[in-house]
């Protein structure tokens, strides 16, 4: 029997290393794999590459991780934590590099690595500051700047609904960055407000089948913290 | 005479203030277009479009319909717009992710973005991400994708800087968000369109006199 369901949020996180490139799927406070992260500073792990959105939200999760030092580096189009000055006083004191990548190429970049594509060209960026050290490519006499795929090594996903199969359904705004950087890892975790039975959900409505996901742990925490 | 010394006379017309700003955008909007609007005024301008008139608004979170604000006690928490407020999802809206939103922005699937902007120049680059500022890390967001993906994108912003310096130049001083992409500037004195001859003047605020207008703005005012 296939049962993808783990017990705990240690047992989901097993074998995550220092170095690790952790897609963190959320945007604003919603759809944040909060529980996860929390679980990942336990394991105390460092030295880790996140890609995510934004920079976490409020004082926990990603926001904490952050804080207490735990990464070198964040590819991000938006590195705000709203309601909170870590990611600012990092920064500012050299203690974090930072990726700035548009939100749309960010997003492209994870589904082309999901989809086993490892570049793409887009016109996003053309002629910006963000175009530097890039290689570009005219097609039909217009100017395109190619991008690389973006693979983690760990997916940290929010669902609202999961079965033992890994398959996902999300809730509202939640979906976000979660269907594509659940494609796009080598492990994909996830934490889900509600387990179902297998077969309770309805095939058309599932957004990311469970092939792309390794582990499930059922974490009802209730609306968005923030 | 300079511009500050201007404002400290009495003024003979009235800039446009926040709302009004939003609602001229919002006159030009016509029924069947998908719009993005970006944070700040642009967010206003889904207030002034009139209920029967079905103007489809996009935010890059993965939302399409977006209706009113709702009332506080009808807050859905895990339904909000790009600028992270609360929003209400109209009948006929849908929720997709992130790739599938930014293939409708790069696709050229949205008919209008509206953004906020620091400079736009006579040539149409527009400048609203970064102010060079070494005490803030730079955040883009989905400005770049916005701009060169939708089909039209119209800038709102004030008319010159709080120092009184022109947002309308020949060349940006701030780095590019994207380089000849905007159509249209609505400023609180006057709408233009971007043309190759430079600001094609559209409307100015009532008392407002062209030589007035020119003398605040950087790039040439064509009528």
């Amino acid at each position: 029997m296939i049962n993808k369901i783990v017990r705990s949020v240690a047992e989901a996180l097993d074998g995550v290393r220092d170095g690790a490139l952790v897609l963190v799927g959320g945007f604003g406070a919603v759809g944040q794999s909060n529980q996860l992260l929390e679980g990942l500073i336990e394991t105390g792990v460092r030295d880790l590459t996140i890609v995510a959105n934004n920079a976490g939200y409020g004082n926990v999760g990603l926001a904490r991780l952050l804080k207490l030092e735990r990464v070198s580096k964040i590819i991000c189009s938006f590195p705000r934590i709203a309601g909170s000055t870590t990611f600012e006083e990092l920064y500012k004191a050299n203690k974090i590099a930072l990726e700035l990548v548009p939100q749309g190429t960010l997003a492209e970049r994870i589904r082309a690595a999901g989809a086993g594509i490892p570049a793409f060209y887009t016109a996003t960026g053309v002629g910006t500051e963000l175009a530097k050290g890039k290689k570009s490519a005219e097609f039909d006499g217009k100017t395109y700047l190619l991008e690389t795929a973006l693979k983690g090594d760990i997916a940290l996903i929010e669902a609202w609904k999961a079965d033992r199969w890994g398959n996902l359904t999300y809730r509202q705004s939640g979906r976000n960055f979660n269907p594509i950087m659940a494609t796009a890892a080598r492990t994909t975790i996830v934490q889900s407000q509600h387990i179902a039975e297998l077969g309770e959900l309805d095939p058309e409505t599932i957004v990311t089948p469970g092939i792309f996901v390794e582990r499930v742990v059922h974490i009802p925490h209730g609306d968005p913290q923030g | 005479m300079s511009a500050e010394t201007q404002g400290k006379q009495q003024l003979s017309y009235i800039p446009l203030d926040r709302t009004g700003l939003a609602r001229k955008v919002a006159a030009d909007i016509p029924e069947g277009w998908v719009v993005n609007l970006g944070i700040g005024v642009p967010t206003l301008v889904a207030d002034y479009v009139p209920a029967d008139r079905e103007v489809i608004f996009h935010s890059e979170n993965g939302v399409l319909g977006i209706g009113p604000k709702p009332p506080e006690d009808q807050i859905e928490r895990w339904l909000i717009n790009a600028g992270k407020q609360y929003v209400t999802l109209r009948s006929g809206g849908s929720y997709f992710h992130h790739a599938d939103s930014f293939a409708m922005i790069r696709g050229g699937h949205l008919d209008l973005c509206v953004l906020g902007a620091f400079e736009v120049s006579e040539t149409g680059d527009i400048a609203n991400w970064t102010t060079l500022s070494t005490e803030i890390a730079p955040a883009v967001g989905g400005a770049m994708d916005l701009a060169v993906g939708a089909q039209r994108l119209w800038v709102v912003m004030e008319h010159v800087t709080k120092d009184g310096r022109p947002r309308l130049v020949q060349k940006c001083s701030y780095p590019l968000t994207a380089p000849q992409a905007v159509k249209r500037v609505y400023t609180n004195l006057a709408i233009f369109d971007i043309t190759q001859d430079g600001f094609k003047l559209l409307d100015m605020v009532t008392g407002l006199t062209l030589t007035e207008l020119q003398a605040v703005t950087e790039g040439r005012i064509i009528c």
